[in-house]
């Protein structure tokens, strides 16, 4: 409530500001997954300069031979088949929480990709894939003459 | 099944939600998702952990209770800028109250490719079944 004494200054946000604090609060409580919907298997980070990109996907347990990268004008497709964990006969299963089956992913850039010098790396279940863009797209600096 | 596409929630790593017990470095933390099955003999634990090689992951077995920790160097591309990110880097952790007694000794662990592969075995019963004959 906002009953104030005669002669102190209230400021007319004061309730607005109350009320967005108790919702950060509220809104806090719930993991911060919640309602980020990520468009498909794996996640992906990209990370760009003005040389090219870097790619990276968290595919733990995804043999190299199972993943496909293919790469077309602008465009990097992710596709591969991870597969289920392996049950012996007569095992009782406790928990299945690792998903299986084919991914795919398709991600395009804002600039073309040279083909022929893509590299991928994978460490520790960490898939890396450096994109360079060709020299004729990359940015130029122009100089201004004086006068 | 194996055509099918991979759930959505799949990629998506769960958080762990700070409950009594905090951790003490104030890092970002999962749940490793993990498949668990039981033979006659053993328990098998395996579970996911991206990032996490054989000198960064701790399990310990304090009486009933297996702890898997797994500690993860967020990946700093040096000259880049993240432009786009949909999954976030951190430790894990996960605790599991094992049933069974679990032979301490013989307990194995291996890590390839972020995926950890626990095998415990079941310790032998110790009680000596008697077999009861007429006469």
């Amino acid at each position: 409530m906002s009953l104030q004494p005669f002669g102190s200054f209230v400021s007319p946000w004061r309730e607005m500001d109350r009320l967005r604090r108790e919702m950060n609060r509220l809104f806090a409580d719930l993991p911060a997954s919640a309602g980020t919907a990520v468009p498909g298997y794996p996640a992906m980070n990209v990370w760009t300069n003005e040389n090219g990109a870097v790619i990276t996907a968290e595919l733990p347990g995804v043999a190299t031979e199972e993943i496909d990268i293919s790469v077309v004008g602008d465009t990097l497709t992710l596709s591969g088949t991870r597969q289920p964990t392996e049950l012996p006969e007569n095992a009782v299963a406790h928990r299945r929480e690792r998903g299986a089956g084919r991914f795919s992913r398709v991600f395009r850039l804002p600039f073309p990709i040279e083909s022929d010098k893509v590299e991928a790396a994978f460490e520790n279940g960490v898939l890396s894939v450096a994109l360079p863009r060709p020299e004729s797209d990359k940015p130029r600096k122009i100089a201004i003459k004086a006068g | 099944m194996a055509n099918e596409t991979m759930e959505v929630q799949e990629a998506q790593k769960q958080e762990i939600a700070e409950s009594d017990a905090e951790r003490t470095r104030q890092r970002l933390a999962f749940v490793p998702r993990a498949d668990i099955y039981e033979t006659d003999d053993s328990i098998v634990v395996v579970a996911d952990l991206p990032g996490v090689d054989e000198g960064s992951v701790d399990i310990t077995l304090d009486n009933d209770v297996l702890s898997i920790e797994g500690h993860v160097e967020p990946q700093v591309l040096e000259d880049y800028c993240l432009a786009y990110a949909e999954y976030r880097q951190g430790d894990y952790q996960r605790k599991f109250s094992i049933s069974n007694k679990i032979d301490g000794e013989g307990i194995e662990a291996t890590v390839k490719d972020g995926v950890l592969r626990l095998f415990l075995p079941k310790a032998k019963p110790t009680s000596r079944k008697i077999s009861v004959t007429s006469g």
